[in-house]
């Protein structure tokens, strides 16, 4: 117990005693989570549209209207055929073409139905099922319309209508910060996590540090112990300080528990520190730690749910992200903070992240040698 | 001549010999390529969601039946009441939920009127909006046969939709050519600031530049194995993408090539600067990791759409070449455009390049302190 208290004042003399280092561990992640979440906006707005209408008749008019009006879309130039329409999707100047065929009114008229047509630049597949949903949802609202404007009013409905009512919940504003800051501090918090801890044992590798350790008395897990703590600790700080930014810059407030919130960041960070640990234990030098952090932190961030649901991934993508600790954090995080989940929703991950930390850490004791 | 090549040989041999390092240099774009094309999708499907009914009748059956046999959704679980769906939602794993009213067929036909409960977990919004609508089209679609069963004249608006250069609204034509920009930055610029950094750090600089090799030929040679290296990656994303991803290049190779290539003298160039700035190889890793990385995932336009960023980002983004750089590779590879419709772009990067080499050439310090 006296060693490892020893060697904790002496890990945190270190990381206190080197400012640059302190400065840039604390600053980048404020920075970041002040800008990040404006970037990371998947907000679908402002489509930009072209309009070829060959009918010009009121209810072309009316419909074109009814688009623009929705607030989704954004009018780029009404052109007079498809091919200049084409050259703005070419141009990136428009996103979808809307064109509305020759005789649109009369023929609707006389042989009660008609085809409009939407061509969509569909290289980014979700803004073009987003608005293409959205024009969707706009023609189904013009289809009841113009049918209640044929058949005489009256009262009542002419016909059996299905009224769909629709209420987001948890969100209704529908607002991406709500999403997105979640997620991009529990990203930040296993940046720092896991970058510094690789880094940190391996630079005593390179100064040669290590070794005057390796020959003292003290045991290989209160060496462990001893560099997992310290930074065990900047990562509460860092977490606390993101969650004040949380509430400051945008206003989000955890609807859960905050304390079930710090008893998951406290499992979590246990096995994220373990794993900076076992990779520092299979690096020589700095830069072979940067690249092997950076090799798997990449994974995590582009499979942990925080850009692309990890719903959508077939089986074997599933499997994989059962493994990896950043997607069980940010889904708890989203959960407590978003819904107000109990504790008895996230028992299973809390279980799970607490095994994947003894893994890791148990690994990386039995991995770390004190004789090279 | 004979100098300079065997400069060359010497770096090549340096890149080679770390096999961890060279492990992440190729790793990364294949990892990469494969999630982007395998894994990662925007696509919604299989998505898990509860249903209330009350109604119980021939009605809400049918839509049941409907939307069970799409491919977007799943039902978990019939709910017997709205209140416990607050739980179901909390629980996890539930994107939306459904509530018929009592009634439901009967109102239906009696006051031509009834109404559909649907609620979604709008903590992910796209999916919370994309979900409704796909419930909208389902209902709707069941209203127009409805109509057509009970003989009322179908006037309606068709919607025909062609997705252009993407009908399956795949992940990957948007993420690939994200990918190659990405790959070319990381390896020109944070390998070549760290391998010039290292000789600073080591001492071997100061050999070199005594020696009577003039030293921007030092550097030239410094790069050359880089620029091999990057275009041995393109190569490899772009076979990977054609071959795994059936994704193939509608423009013209030639021009991908050339473009890449101005692409990549730029970050060198880049990666020069970085390296005139840095003093220590940390340094230069966080300067590379920090100020190229991030921006290059966030302001680019891969990833996040940069039209719905504020002004202040959306003018930030100029300054960064990958955006440019991606916008033409999305132009030749994916739309099979010519040279005419990205000269624009092109010249802004021969700019940069121009730019970024006289600055890092007049801060290369050829004489010790």
């Amino acid at each position: 117990m006296r060693t490892l208290k020893f060697l904790l004042q002496k890990e945190f003399r270190q990381i206190f005693r080197n400012k640059n280092m302190l400065r840039m561990m604390f600053m980048v992640p404020i920075i970041q989570l002040i800008i990040l979440p404006q970037a990371a906006n998947y907000t679908i707005r402002n489509i930009n549209i072209a309009v070829v209408d060959l009918d010009r008749s009121s209810y072309s008019e009316k419909f074109v209207n009814k688009v623009l009006s929705s607030g989704y879309f954004k009018l780029a130039e009404f052109t007079a055929s498809y091919k200049e329409a084409y050259k703005l999707i070419e141009n990136d100047k428009a996103d979808i073409i809307i064109e509305i065929p020759h005789g649109f009114e009369s023929k609707l008229n006389s042989e009660q139905s008609q085809t409009i047509s939407l061509s969509v630049n569909a290289i980014n597949g979700v803004k073009a099922a987003v608005g293409s949903g959205y024009l969707t949802n706009i023609i189904q609202d013009f289809n009841n319309q113009i049918r209640l404007n044929w058949v005489q009013p009256s009262n009542m409905n002419p016909m059996p209508t299905i009224d769909v009512v629709s209420s987001n919940w948890y969100n209704p504003t529908l607002s991406y910060y709500l999403f997105m800051v979640p997620g991009i501090l529990v990203l930040l918090v296993t940046l720092v996590g896991g970058n510094m801890t690789a880094l940190n044992i391996v630079q005593e590798k390179e100064i040669g540090t290590i070794e005057q350790i390796n020959v003292t008395p003290i045991k290989k897990y209160q060496f462990i112990l001893g560099k997992l703590i310290p930074f065990w600790v900047i990562g509460v700080i860092i977490f606390t300080i993101g969650l004040l930014i949380a509430r400051v810059v945008y206003g989000i407030i955890p609807l859960g528990s905050i304390a079930l919130l710090y008893l998951f960041l406290s499992v979590y960070l246990i096995a994220i520190v373990g794993f900076g640990l076992l990779i520092s234990t299979y690096s020589e030098t700095q830069q072979q730690a940067q690249s092997l952090t950076f090799f798997f932190i990449q994974i995590f961030n582009l499979m942990g749910g925080l850009f692309t649901p990890i719903d959508s991934m077939p089986g074997w993508a599933k499997v994989i992200t059962d493994f990896i600790p950043v997607s069980y954090f940010i889904d708890v995080m989203r959960m407590i903070v978003i819904k107000g989940s109990h504790f008895n929703d996230v028992l299973m991950q809390i279980i799970v992240v607490l095994a994947m930390g003894i893994v890791l850490n148990v690994w990386a004791i039995i991995n770390y040698r004190k004789t090279t | 001549m004979k100098q300079f090549f065997s400069f060359v040989t010497k770096e090549f041999l340096q890149v080679f010999r770390d096999r961890k390092t060279l492990l992440m240099l190729f790793g990364v774009p294949i990892v990469q390529i494969v999630l982007f094309g395998f894994a990662l999708s925007n696509e919604i499907k299989d998505s898990n969601i509860v249903i209330v009914d009350n109604a119980k009748d021939l009605a809400s059956q049918q839509i049941i039946n409907k939307i069970a046999s799409t491919d977007y959704f799943k039902i978990k679980k019939m709910l017997p009441n709205s209140s416990q769906i607050d739980a179901a939602f909390k629980s996890g794993d539930i994107k939306l939920a459904i509530v018929f009213p009592e009634n439901f067929y009967t109102d239906l036909l009696h006051t031509n009127k009834a109404q559909i409960q649907v609620i979604a977990d709008a903590s992910d919004p796209n999916t919370a909006t994309t979900l409704t609508s796909y419930i909208n089209i389902i209902i709707a679609d069941y209203q127009a046969q409805l109509n057509k069963d009970l003989n009322i004249p179908p006037e309606q608006i068709n919607l025909d939709v062609r997705m252009l250069y993407n009908p399956d609204l795949k992940g990957a034509p948007n993420f690939v050519p994200g990918v190659i920009a990405m790959v070319l930055l990381l390896v020109c610029v944070m390998m070549t600031s760290i391998s010039i950094v290292r000789e600073k750090e080591l001492g071997t600089m100061e050999v070199l530049l005594v020696s009577p090799f003039k030293p921007i030929l030092v550097i030239f040679a410094k790069a050359v194995p880089y620029l091999v290296l990057s275009l041995i990656n393109l190569t490899v994303i772009i076979i990977l993408s054609v071959l795994a991803l059936n994704l193939p290049i509608k423009g013209s190779i030639l021009l991908l090539y050339a473009v890449s290539t101005l692409f990549i003298l730029c970050c060198l160039s880049l990666g020069l600067l970085v390296s005139t700035a840095a003093d220590t190889q940390q340094s230069a890793m966080t300067l590379s990791l920090v100020g190229m990385f991030l921006p290059t995932l966030m302001l680019s336009g891969y990833i996040f759409p940069i039209e719905n960023m504020p002004w202040v980002l959306r003018m930030l983004s100029n300054i960064v070449p990958a955006k440019w750089f991606y916008i033409i590779i999305k132009s030749i590879m994916l739309k099979g455009l010519g040279f005419s419709y990205i000269w624009k772009e092109t010249l802004i990067l021969f700019g940069m390049t121009v730019f970024f080499l006289t600055l890092s050439l007049r801060n290369f310090k050829t004489r010790l302190e």
